[in-house]
């Protein structure tokens, strides 16, 4: 048997996404630049991609700009907004436990003489709002925060960076790395107060290669990368339609958000219920994290040990953040969480995919791990 | 203009009477490196081998770059092969140096007769030629001490070869020379880097990895694979052994004192080592250990794992050198960047926080004479996997 549990990392693409790609490779294969009828119908496609974006974030399609994924669009986002605002001031806000693609691009913004300000995150992986008050001014240019933590599914309150930017009277771009929320939650960056929203295919059961960003109208950003005037200049090149098609259609198959969450919160309670009666098993997502994500650490046996234990069973899971590639956990630490906790980290990532039986493989190859293999360190 | 590889022997020529072994090895590890590459003749005179394409499609570059990666080299030239007159000589020789000779600021030339029937001797060609040159590139001056570039003429029986400065080869002694090694390697730093000094040294390889599924994963084992790529580039084919070796380490774990695990089990490695090594035609073991660098490799530690070894030498080509020079190495050989790559590996998955750093033989015997040694060896080196690795 096999049970895909690591859906953070990546997810299986949908039958919808698969066949519209299809279509994309073997008829629609134009360059939505050219002027000629080939050209016309690669547009047209394209456009119909955007549309199911967009509607999906409750925005105009103007608003969505594809990318190449989630890492490409936090770049652009995070640069393309410091850039444009740097007359304004130089403070960046954010959070210590964001996805590397935007702790690193702060950290480069850093090194150029940005003051940088990481809010801590408290035992349940979510930040303090008065802190975030706090260290609002009006040099502030940016803040750029994640909605779902891609480690252990804790949501961050994205609302109230408008506010603390109102209040302290900044002319504060709002970014939001959206990528673990889209197609789970229904997001509107407009009711968020969010200017910039991150959002990625193969998260939602689409394609790798593709992400979008939504840029609020009026939005001013410094581009990053230069050539051809697609995706107005944000991100120039020549689309990877395919990519983009299957996301699209990937993201008009999205099922109803209150029977998915519903069904996966069940999935979720019955599974924690069950690893709870494993001795050793110590759940490290907050109560009220979003039900796809859960974190847990199993004493005694490091996570890449249980990796490859459960990978030899058929079962994927992963230590933390698949894009870390087994260095230490950059959110578990910030959480306060103990080395011995951190280095026996998993994290469990559910899909509307997954089923019960699937959960009861894995309950039973952490018990037998348990059972079998030696205590590590 | 016909162009060759002229490669000089180097150490080779030190040899006495077997000298034509060394280069009849060496010959046969370039045709077999260069095989898919069409026609080539190898010629083999006076310490200088040249490597003449017989057809037109050989692919020069390609050539050229496998050669650097050939033990047994000194140092590598390209040269134009042409007719042994003054007359083509000279124009050949200020065309195929033109990119050398136009960045450069002084040049001396120095020429070889070993054709005695060449009517010019050898400074008669130097002044000829240089005068040319001279007039060709009037920014140049004559520096015959430590000249930019050395303009060579060699006239030999059949063709004059004209080519610049030479390049440094891979150095050492043709693979395969001096027999057959086994390398134990784990997917650090440091054994990847042992393996290439000892091939260099005219070794042929065979590897040997222990693997503890479900504690190591796939990933360890593909690492060594490509590692082992890495140093195949340079040493030809290496057979690799993977070691099942999780019963042996949870014994271990589960009836020695925690502090002598990494010390028993490097015993173990050796057991199963010296097994395979000689199975395989091995003459000797390699290992990556450097004294001084882990608890394990401390003079009185690596005393307690050689004692289990029989027969063969066991090669620390490691053993003097700092971790820095042999990162740097490791830079060299390309093999560094895999070797960070945070996986778990045999030796680091269980680890003790306090391993004994001055372990006692006697001590160490008692504590493993609890364990059933012959058979757990037996059974490890019973069912091991087996991986051809080639450097293309």
């Amino acid at each position: 048997m096999e049970a895909y549990l690591d859906n953070s990392a990546t997810t299986q693409p949908c039958k919808e996404a698969v066949e519209k790609m299809n279509y994309a490779l073997r008829t629609c294969w134009g360059n939505p630049s050219s002027l000629h009828f080939k050209g016309i119908a690669a547009s047209e496609l394209l456009e119909e991609a955007r549309n199911n974006i967009a509607k999906k974030l409750s925005c105009e399609s103007d608003e969505i700009f594809f990318t190449s994924g989630g890492t490409e669009s936090n770049n652009i986002a995070v640069f393309g907004a410091a850039y444009a605002q740097r007359r304004r001031g130089s403070r960046i806000i954010t959070t210590s436990i964001e996805h590397s693609s935007v702790e690193e691009s702060v950290k480069a913004l850093e090194n150029q003489g940005y003051d940088v300000v990481r809010l801590r995150v408290n035992e349940r992986g979510v930040i303090d709002e008065r802190q975030l008050y706090a260290a609002t001014n009006p040099s502030v240019v940016l803040i750029s925060m994640m909605y779902v933590n891609n480690e252990v599914g804790s949501i961050q309150p994205v609302e109230f960076a408008k506010r603390a930017v109102v209040h302290s009277g900044a002319n504060a771009l709002i970014h939001c790395d959206a990528v673990q929320a889209f197609g789970k939650v229904q997001l509107k960056p407009y009711n968020m107060g969010v200017d910039l929203m991150t959002v990625s295919s193969h998260k939602i059961h689409g394609p790798k290669g593709a992400g979008a960003l939504f840029v609020k109208k009026g939005t001013k950003l410094v581009q990053h990368s230069f050539g051809g005037l697609q995706e107005n200049k944000i991100r120039p090149g020549t689309e990877p339609l395919p990519a983009i098609a299957g996301f699209g259609a990937a993201a008009a198959a999205i099922p109803d958000y209150s029977e998915s969450l519903k069904y996966v919160t069940d999935l979720r309670n019955y599974m924690v219920a069950k690893l709870r009666t494993i001795e050793g098993v110590r759940i490290n997502s907050p109560e009220n994290a979003l039900p796809y994500i859960t974190n847990i650490s199993v004493e005694g046996i490091p996570s890449e040990v249980m990796l490859n234990y459960l990978s030899g069973l058929g079962i994927c899971v992963s230590s933390g953040s698949a894009c870390s590639k087994g260095h230490k956990s950059r959110v578990l630490k910030a959480m306060n969480l103990s080395d011995d906790v951190i280095n026996t980290a998993l994290r469990i990532s559910l899909s509307v995919f997954t089923t019960k039986e699937e959960i009861d493989y894995l309950i039973g190859g952490i018990a037998s791990a348990r059972k079998t293999m030696r205590r590590l360190k | 203009m016909k162009e060759i590889i002229l490669l000089k022997n180097g150490e080779l020529a030190l040899k006495g009477l077997n000298r034509h072994t060394f280069e009849n090895q060496l010959i046969k590890n370039m045709k077999f490196r260069l095989h898919d590459l069409g026609k080539i003749r190898y010629v083999s005179s006076q310490s200088t081998i040249s490597v003449e394409p017989a057809d037109e499609n050989v692919d020069l570059d390609e050539a050229f770059r496998r050669i650097t990666k050939i033990f047994g080299i000194a140092g590598i030239s390209r040269c134009a092969a042409v007719e042994k007159d003054m007359e083509v000589i000279i124009p050949a020789a200020c065309e195929y140096l033109k990119d050398d000779l136009m960045f450069a600021k002084t040049f001396k030339v120095e020429a070889k007769r070993s054709d005695k029937k060449f009517p010019l001797k050898s400074p008669d060609i130097c002044m000829a030629l240089g005068e040319k040159i001279l007039d060709a590139y009037p920014h140049l001056t004559v520096d015959v001490h430590n000249p930019d570039v050395k303009v060579s003429v060699e006239i030999r029986d059949n063709y004059a070869f004209i080519h610049g400065n030479q390049i440094k080869g891979a150095g050492g002694m043709p693979v395969g020379s001096a027999g057959q090694a086994a390398i134990l390697i784990s997917g650090g730093i440091d054994s990847p880097v042992a393996a290439w000094m000892m091939s260099k040294r005219g070794l042929s390889l065979c590897g040997i990895h222990f693997a503890s599924p479900p504690y190591t994963s796939q990933r360890a084992e593909m690492k060594v694979c490509s590692l082992l790529k890495q140093v195949a580039k340079y040493s030809g084919e290496i057979s690799l052994h993977i070691v099942p070796f999780t019963r042996i380490q949870e014994e271990i774990k589960d009836n020695c004192p925690e502090e002598l695990f990494t010390i028993i089990m490097r015993r173990f490695m050796m057991r199963c080592s010296e097994i395979i090594a000689k199975k395989n035609g091995c003459g000797a073991l390699i290992t990556g250990e450097s004294v001084g660098q882990v608890a394990s490799q401390t003079m009185q530690a690596i005393g307690c794992t050689e004692a289990v070894v029989e027969e063969l030498p066991v090669f620390r080509p490691l053993i003097g050198m700092d971790k820095d020079e042999v990162i740097e190495r490791a830079r060299y050989i390309g093999t560094f960047e895999t070797s960070i790559l945070p996986y778990e590996d045999c030796c680091t998955v269980f680890t003790p926080k306090h391993p004994r750093t001055r372990p006692q033989l006697k001590y160490v015997e008692e504590a493993e004479s609890v364990l059933d040694i012959d058979s757990l060896v037996e059974e490890a080196v019973n069912n091991i996997k087996f991986i051809r690795i080639t450097g293309d």
